[in-house]
């Protein structure tokens, strides 16, 4: 597969501290990434280095498959998530300002502001100081002066941290939209939620170590771990309370719930194939529900990184 | 380039458009022509109260004569009173003071100011001069000597100060040329402690409102420090030239309508004295006119941007390791103490000798030198050769304290939240 973004080798040490230890990782054409970690990780530290803000101290990054360069920052762009605009200048003339810095010439940047300042309802804006807007105001702001310039890839630190529900997914829907038309997204984030609801690909960094990566579905595979969901109406309590425990090592501890029913959670030991277990179950009561519990990314991120240390 | 030429541009018109860089631009000029106007007005009404003063005149010479009531001094005479009874009536009466002139044999033997108050050495020299003249005059009528024969003799010479070249300058040029190297030095001053705090507080806002890490992915942090210096610098001279012409319109017009009055005393000058004034005015004009104006002007400019820069560089720098202006405090000690100490040796050392050691040293070290060479410099006589070196030694340091500010500026702009400090700093410089 084609890949936008191609990190090597990325090693960054700032005196006696590590903030990336060789960390590679692919991001394929037209993806959507994310990229996970905890605070400190060394996220922003990497994402700073594909700004061109900071340069490695070792390893090589690719962009389309050439090495980076100055000229790349106009096909690249970035939201911190330290938000931040010119409080006292005029909300235009500041994109175009940005714009410009980023390589568009006056005229066009006017033109794609017009698109876009239409496309958001904020025409009223132009003439506005910054500080006269809300947060989410100038969240809106912020999302345009990142993607006015067209760029081929797309790096959100924390997107949807300070935005409201309604314009959170405004925001997803215009990001999903960037993606359709081409471009890869680089999601850097510690909400999971968003993840799972958007990213095909994630990387998970800690420790300024690249600990996981891949195709979220692979990764999910990865994670199975013969974890199955089970309801159980319970004729014969007795039996069930005995043998179940005995069998499967259920969790929660068994509790028997309105209508005899009990709801509990196994891993079925391996050695035992999964229509075994299944009938083994329904002899001791009478099975409603039996569903395989696929981990969801939050698992897997604690999961990773308590391992880890 | 262009990217440098648009944030020269922003950071420019950034400054130019704030309300307060356009009120001080346009309303400080206002205060400076006002603040003279009111100086001059002050002093006119404080003369203008009249203050009582008592004459007992016990010569018979009819030395009372002399004094004519004006609006400044109301003359009361008194007759036939004894000294004492004179000095209690005064005191009485609450008069500013008492004249008493004396005589013995008819020959005068005293004069005596009697006052609580301190009376100014002029208004004590003009009774004395008067009463001199006419008894002087008496003594030479009583020795039967021709009076216009003796004004016809009397030499009356002004020493002339020249120049070995024969140019004549006035006693005041001394003067002169301190109060025009001192203003150079002291305008250099302001103008970099204002422009750098400027420059020192336009980066640390970036920083607070996080729009520099956006700003950095879009260019390098050296070209936005170049640009934000220079931009703040092209506003820095454009204050000053509205300043020149602002105020140069409103002193002409507010000398045009107030005429000479509020600047000349006109209550006690004939005419005379005022014709010998105009000649020692015509000579400190020309004095003005002999300080070598272009290189003074050409040198200020040079020495303005060069030690802007500098100066700046370190504000940038300052700017970048703090997070917020309270900050500051503990990283400023090395702008301000060679401010200085530069004003200091110049108002001192160069004051006292332009060409001694201390000067000459202070003129060459690149935080000092702008502001003293340009003091130096009204003196004169200082060869092209110095300020060269001067200047030379100026922007090769600049070009090293950029280096160094642009290090820590790299870094700090992109550090939150950590209190800095000196060590941090020294660490910064070696990543």
């Amino acid at each position: 597969m084609d890949n936008a973004l191609e990190v090597q080798g990325i090693t960054k040490v700032y005196g006696d501290y590590t903030a990336l230890n060789d960390v590679s990782i692919s991001v394929p054409k037209g993806s959507i990434y994310g990229l996970l970690g905890p605070n400190g990780a060394g996220k922003t530290s990497l994402i700073r280095i594909i700004n061109q803000i900071t340069m490695p101290d070792e390893g090589i990054i690719l962009l389309n498959g050439e090495q980076l360069q100055p000229k790349h920052i106009e096909d690249i762009g970035y939201m911190p998530e330290e938000r931040g605009l010119y409080k006292s200048m005029k909300v235009g003339e500041q994109c175009i300002y940005l714009a410009r810095l980023k390589g568009l010439s006056k005229v066009q940047a006017k033109e794609r502001l017009d698109y876009w300042f239409e496309r958001f309802g904020i025409e009223g804006w132009w003439n506005k100081k910054l500080q006269e807007l809300s947060k989410g105001m100038a969240q809106k702001v912020q999302f345009i002066v990142t993607v006015m310039h067209e760029p081929s890839l797309l790096i959100f630190d924390e997107p949807f941290s300070g935005f409201d529900p309604v314009n959170a997914n405004l925001i997803k829907d215009e990001i999903l939209k960037l993606r359709d038309d081409g471009a890869t997204i680089i999601f850097s984030t510690h909400r999971m939620e968003s993840v799972e609801e958007m990213c095909d690909h994630i990387a998970l960094i800690d420790k300024s170590n690249l600990v996981l990566q891949g195709k979220l579905s692979d990764v999910k595979e990865q994670y199975r771990d013969r974890n199955y969901a089970v309801s159980l109406i319970c004729n014969n309590n007795d039996a069930a309370f005995q043998q179940i425990p005995i069998e499967f090592n259920p969790h929660p501890i068994l509790l028997l719930g309105l209508d005899n029913t009990l709801d509990f959670q196994i891993k079925i030991p391996v050695g035992i194939d999964v229509p075994s277990a299944l009938s083994r179950i329904n002899q001791l009561g009478e099975l409603t529900h039996f569903s395989e519990v696929i981990p969801s990314v939050n698992d897997i991120f604690i999961q990773t990184v308590q391992q880890n240390g | 380039m262009d990217k440098l030429w648009l944030i020269i541009k922003r950071e420019y018109l950034n400054k130019v458009r704030n309300r307060t860089f356009i009120i001080m631009t346009f309303v400080s000029p206002l205060i400076f022509v006002g603040v003279i106007l009111l100086i001059g007005w002050l002093t006119s009404i404080n003369s203008d109260t009249s203050r009582k003063i008592a004459i007992l005149d016990q010569t018979g010479e009819n030395y009372v004569s002399l004094f004519t009531s004006s609006e400044r001094y109301d003359y009361i005479i008194l007759n036939g009173v004894s000294k004492e009874a004179a000095i209690a009536a005064s005191k009485e009466a609450d008069y500013y003071g008492l004249i008493l002139m004396e005589s013995r044999d008819g020959k005068f033997t005293g004069l005596s100011f009697y006052s609580d108050d301190s009376p100014s050495p002029d208004f004590l020299e003009s009774i004395e001069n008067k009463v001199n003249k006419k008894a002087t005059e008496n003594n030479l009528e009583d020795a039967a000597i021709d009076l216009n024969k003796i004004e016809e003799l009397t030499v009356n010479n002004e020493i002339q100060v020249q120049d070995f070249t024969g140019e004549k300058t006035s006693k005041m040029s001394g003067w002169v040329k301190i109060a025009a190297g001192g203003a150079a030095g002291y305008l250099l001053m302001m103008f970099i402690i204002i422009y750098g705090n400027m420059v020192m507080r336009s980066v640390i806002e970036e920083k607070t409102s996080r729009i520099i890490e956006i700003i950095v992915s879009s260019v390098k942090p050296i070209y936005l420090m170049i640009g934000k210096i220079t931009g703040t610098s092209l506003a820095g001279i454009t204050q000053f030239i509205i300043w020149v012409v602002v105020g140069s319109i409103l002193m002409v017009v507010a000398t045009t309508f107030l005429g000479a009055e509020a600047f000349s005393n006109p209550a006690n000058a004939d005419v005379m004295a005022q014709a010998q004034d105009m000649s020692k005015m015509e000579l400190i004009f020309n004095d003005i006119a002999q300080l070598p104006i272009l290189k003074l002007l050409l040198c200020f400019f040079i020495y303005f941007m060069g030690g802007y820069f500098l100066y700046a560089s370190i504000y940038t720098a300052i700017g970048a390791a703090v997070d917020n202006e309270t900050d500051t405090q503990q990283f400023m000690l090395p702008v301000i103490l060679p401010l200085m100490l530069a004003i200091y040796v110049g108002f001192f050392s160069v004051m006292d000798n332009p060409h001694g050691t201390t000067a000459v040293i202070f003129s060459y070290i690149p935080l000092t030198s702008p502001i003293v060479m340009l003091m130096r410099i009204p003196f004169g006589e200082i060869a092209w050769w110095e300020i060269a070196i001067s200047m030379l030694l100026l922007y090769v340091s600049i070009i090293g304290v950029a280096m160094l500010a642009a290090k820590i500026y790299r870094i700090g702009i992109l550090m939150y939240g950590k209190k800095t400090t000196w060590k941090e700093l020294y660490k910064w410089l070696r990543y």
